[in-house]
């Protein structure tokens, strides 16, 4: 259903005087779920802020269509990109149906009042999320899972091509986490969202990318399907952890098993117990 | 896209009973402010019959009510509703920018700024009428300035442009202090007018440049109101539903500052009530609509009660801000607690 | 919030502050720069007098008006001497007491406290003794500071920088509303409103000064004992009490030392802010961070403080004056804001 192109190309952007990302180029493939990993302060943060225009590149652009973003008017693109941030605040006492609604502002003018479109966009964003039954309920009663489907439902009331989310499962609970993943999925497969988050699980990334793409040092170290990416090279180069990767026998996608320097399988444990022990004898 | 029809009928009746809860009590509070407008005009130290309130409105001399209703009774209730619609809305665009309930411009200093370079322009320059206003506003908005820059480290953490606010206040209040005493002849009405605020002695004549301000600074906040709304669910978000963060801010900042330096220019800083219209506000229209006017509504609800209550119903006279201090202190202390308690906003 | 004061100390223990050596020349300048303020106090006002009547005033003749207005000016300066001694070891006890670099009677409402209880005492119950003021006053002066410091703490975190110093603005604007309605009403006591609000030093009298004595001297010898036990809670609560101390009783001692120099200074002088904070950090900076020395220090640096900013308040704005506590407000109110700026937004 989209074929709006997103496309970052030689982008370099930080804060202050400091540069986080380096000349970053990727190409968002559309109507895929893009993932983007890597390790803390490689810059993914700051990628999607990037992406999204939170900040402007100091050099580089980011382009839609052709078209630069940080050009572009803010309404007309906020209808094209959304974007949910990773600590976006309910007013207190606001409840799920009001929130959800306030996802209609860039397609409101100054004067343009509310039509039937903007009560369908909620309707089926509220529907879609399974946040229906929630609609009266305060937002601050829910719990985490729930908040964020309604954070969800409130980007997709914005009712926009291609959907940024900045680490959508923090501090959620394994079950939240899959729950919402599942979510984006379905939105991805029935209205063909194109989809970008960051991620902070590797496996859950290998798990639900169509397009797996591995930061370092602020630039793009490897992108491509997670069978290409996810490996134990980029682990190493990425995170610098010795790993395994095998496959999911579930889902027949990479699974990552790091590496530590304790508890292996008991042969190999006790394999360098001795040794450590011949050297002290020794 | 499938449109479910009985889904869809209750989204739309949610949000209609939304709109209309918003509607009626916006009703309900401007009638309220009429009410109170009107009782303010005939009953007083004596009671004017309600005929002879109109009369004197229409421009009829009517003996025995022309001085009190016309002269007295009037400018100060005109200048309460448009001081208390400046310091409402004002405060509450602050409230509601910085998203925090503490960040209104009187405990943040602004209010302090204007008061002081007002009573500086007035007692040390000897000026008066739009030139002190003008004089308040740039001060206000330099305050602003100062106070967001000082605060400003790897970005603005709102507690610590609180903290900073309550510092160049106090510096601010002690400054006036010193004014006032160092006043060849000060007075306690000018006193308690820039200790506290007060509306005592207000004219009619000082209503127009207040009415402008009011017009000017609180169509360009109202005109803004979604994207205040916006910004309400934190800058990235507003910055993702397409508002433009910076020019908002910038806007509003300066239509706030407008706003509470033109009422503070006239009437002093009114304590708390650009503090308690927005939170007050809240409680009643909840999140069916924009803060801005009830807020509006409420800041001069407080400034008409107060100081009716302060003319009448205690012992001894009291200005304004004398009422509207000692009713603000004590929720302030109370919101204190229970944001320390449970955590929250506005 | 421990860090807020360790951390700016940490190095210091070891470095030139700590050595005794040090402090000593400090506390030696300290002294000398007393000195010089009090000469200053007592020779510089909004009149110019000619030496040999300043002389003649110290030895107390008043036959002119330049050797009464010295005259004048002894007692002030004595009142000086202790108000700022008390205020300065006030703040370094309340910082002590709540690890919170932010603390000051002035800020956490204390003189405030005790600035109403007088002017309720004056005005609802007739008070007129010096001594009945002076209760009332430290009395006023630990309810606040016991208000303050509940409201301060609740909720989680404990009493952070920004929670104390909101829940003290707040009762201070609270009280001077209050003060403000009680007072307005009363012509008698009307017309010093201000000097309600703002303290001064001017128009000392011995016989101000004799009743506030036994209180100050009371409070000092309490705070100034209470140093070691400062030392253990600037450890943490829980590190306070593995050492040994009664955290408890610990801070309720320290907190009454410096409750009574609070509202014994603001009976005799009005509410003076700012001191409390300013003073303690600077000489934490020259000295470190231990209380045997911190406290004494502190209470001198106060004294010098007061009498400079007396001073600078007599002769900037002459002929007339400026009360010292606008002339404290001017100058605190930027090294708070330094302060503020200073701590991480975490330790907020």
């Amino acid at each position: 259903m989209t074929d709006h192109l997103l496309v970052a190309k030689e982008l370099s952007a930080g804060y202050d005087k400091a540069e986080i990302l380096h000349g970053l180029d990727l190409t968002v493939p559309p109507g895929k779920i893009t993932v983007i990993v890597g390790a803390n302060a490689c810059g993914k943060s700051t990628f999607l802020r990037t992406l999204s225009r939170l900040i402007s590149p100091s050099e580089g652009h980011v382009l839609l269509d052709g078209k630069s973003i940080h050009r572009m008017p803010s309404r007309l693109l906020a209808q094209t990109l959304g974007l949910l941030p990773q600590s976006p605040i309910a007013p207190e006492g606001i409840t799920v149906a009001d929130l959800v609604s306030r996802g209609r502002h860039p397609h409101q003018g100054l004067f343009s009042r509310w039509t039937r479109q903007d009560d369908e966009a909620v309707d089926n964003a509220l529907t879609a999320t399974k946040t229906f039954d929630l609609a009266e309920r305060p937002v601050d009663e829910l719990s985490g899972g729930q908040r964020q489907r309604v954070w969800i439902a409130m980007a997709l009331a914005q009712q926009t091509d291609i959907l940024l989310l900045d680490e959508p499962t923090t501090f959620l609970d394994i079950n939240h986490q899959i729950e919402v993943l599942d979510l984006l999925t379905d939105l991805n497969h029935t209205r063909g969202t194109t989809v970008v988050m960051v991620l902070h699980d590797l496996n859950l990334a290998a798990r639900y990318a169509d397009h797996l793409v591995a930061l370092a040092d602020g630039r793009v170290h490897v992108s491509g399907k997670p069978e290409e990416v996810l490996t134990e090279e980029t682990v190493r180069h990425v995170f610098g952890l010795e790993s395994r990767v095998i496959v999911d026998p579930t889902s027949g996608r990479p699974i990552m098993l790091p590496i530590g320097r304790h508890r292996m399988a008991a042969t190999a444990d006790k394999m360098t117990r001795d040794t450590s022990q011949k050297e002290k004898s020794a | 896209m499938t449109v479910h029809a009985s889904t869809i009928d209750f989204v739309i009746s949610n949000r209609r009973r939304r709109a209309s809860r918003y509607a009626a009590t916006l009703a309900i509070m401007l009638a309220l402010v009429m009410a109170i407008f009107a009782i303010t005009l005939s009953i007083g130290q004596s009671i004017t019959p309600p005929a002879d309130v109109l009369r004197v409105l229409m421009g009829e001399t009517v003996p025995g009510a022309s001085f009190t209703v016309g002269q007295l009774r009037l400018p100060r209730a005109v200048m309460s509703v448009l001081a208390g619609f400046c310091f409402g809305l004002g405060g509450v665009a602050f409230q509601i920018m910085l998203r925090n309930p503490l960040a209104s411009p009187d405990i943040i200093g602004i209010t302090s700024g204007a008061g002081a370079a007002a009573v500086f322009a007035i007692v040390i320059l000897s000026m008066s009428g739009p030139m002190v206003s003008i004089i308040a506003i740039v001060a206000g908005l330099g305050v602003a300035l100062a106070v967001y820059g000082l605060s400003f480290r790897n970005g603005v953490a709102g507690t610590r442009l609180i903290l900073v606010g309550i510092g160049v206040s106090a510096m601010l209040q002690s400054i006036i202090a010193y004014i006032l005493q160092s006043a060849p002849a000060w007075s306690l009405q000018e006193a308690m007018r820039w200790l506290t605020g007060s509306v005592n002695g207000a004219q009619l004549d000082q209503a127009l440049p207040l009415l402008t301000a009011l017009v000017v600074f609180g169509g360009l906040l109202v005109s803004r109101s979604r994207d205040l709304e916006a910004l309400r669910l934190g800058d990235d978000m507003a910055a993702a539903l397409g508002t433009k963060v910076a020019q908002t801010r910038m806007l509003v900042m300066i239509a706030a500052v407008g706003l509470i330096a033109s009422a503070t220019a006239v009437t002093g800083p009114i304590a708390f009530v650009s503090f308690l219209a927005g939170p007050i506000a809240g409680r009643i229209v909840r999140n069916d609509g924009s803060l801005l006017l009830p807020s509006a509504l409420t800041g001069a609800l407080l400034v008409l009660v107060a100081d009716y209550v302060g003319q009448h119903f205690l012992p001894g006279r009291y200005p304004v801000g004398v009422v509207t201090g000692a009713l603000g202190a004590p929720y302030l202390i109370y919101l204190i607690i229970r944001v320390n308690r449970i955590g929250g906003s506005l | 919030m421990t860090a807020g004061i360790l951390k700016t100390s940490d190095g210091q223990w070891s470095a030139a502050s700590g050595s005794n050596r040090t402090r000593s020349l400090w506390l030696a300048g300290l002294l000398v720069l007393l000195a010089i303020f009090v000469v200053l106090s007592v020779t510089v006002g909004t009149r110019n007098v000619a030496w040999a009547d300043i002389i003649a005033g110290i030895g107390g003749a008043q036959d002119n008006i330049g050797r009464a207005s010295v005259a004048l000016r002894i007692p002030r300066t004595c009142l000086a001497l202790l108000a700022g001694g008390a205020l300065g070891l006030a703040g370094a006890i309340m910082q002590g007491v709540t690890r919170n670099p932010l603390a000051d009677p002035g800020i956490l409402g204390v003189n405030m406290g005790a600035s109403l209880a007088v002017v309720v005492g004056v005005a609802w119950f007739g008070m007129s003794s010096a001594h009945a003021y002076i209760w009332t006053a430290v009395l006023g002066a630990g309810c606040a500071a016991t208000f303050v410091y509940a409201i301060g703490s609740l909720g989680r975190g404990g009493a952070t920088p920004l929670k104390l110093a909101l829940a003290g603005a707040a009762t201070s604007v609270a009280f001077a509303s209050l003060v403000i309605a009680i007072v307005l009403p009363r012509g008698d006591i009307a017309g010093g409103i201000q000097s309600w609000q703002i303290g001064g030093v001017g128009g000392a009298t011995y016989e101000r000064i004799l009743p506030v004595l036994p209180f100050l001297g009371i409070g000092f010898l309490i705070s100034l004992l209470s140093a070691r036990k400062l030392n253990s809670l600037a450890l943490g609560d829980d590190l306070a009490a593995g050492l040994g101390e009664n955290v408890a009783v610990a801070r309720a001692v320290a907190s009454l030392g410096a409750i009574l120099l609070c509202g014994a200074t603001t009976a005799v002088c009005g509410p003076i802010g700012f001191l409390g904070l300013v003073v303690p950090h600077v000489c934490r900076l020259l000295i470190g961070i231990d209380h045997r020395w911190l406290l004494p220090f502190s209470a001198l640096g106060g004294a010098c403080l007061l009498l400079a900013a007396d001073v600078l308040g007599r002769i900037v704005a002459r002929p007339a004056e400026i009360d010292v506590g606008i002339v404290t407000a001017l100058i605190g109110g930027p090294f708070f804001i330094w302060i503020v700026r200073r701590q991480r937004v975490r330790d907020l």
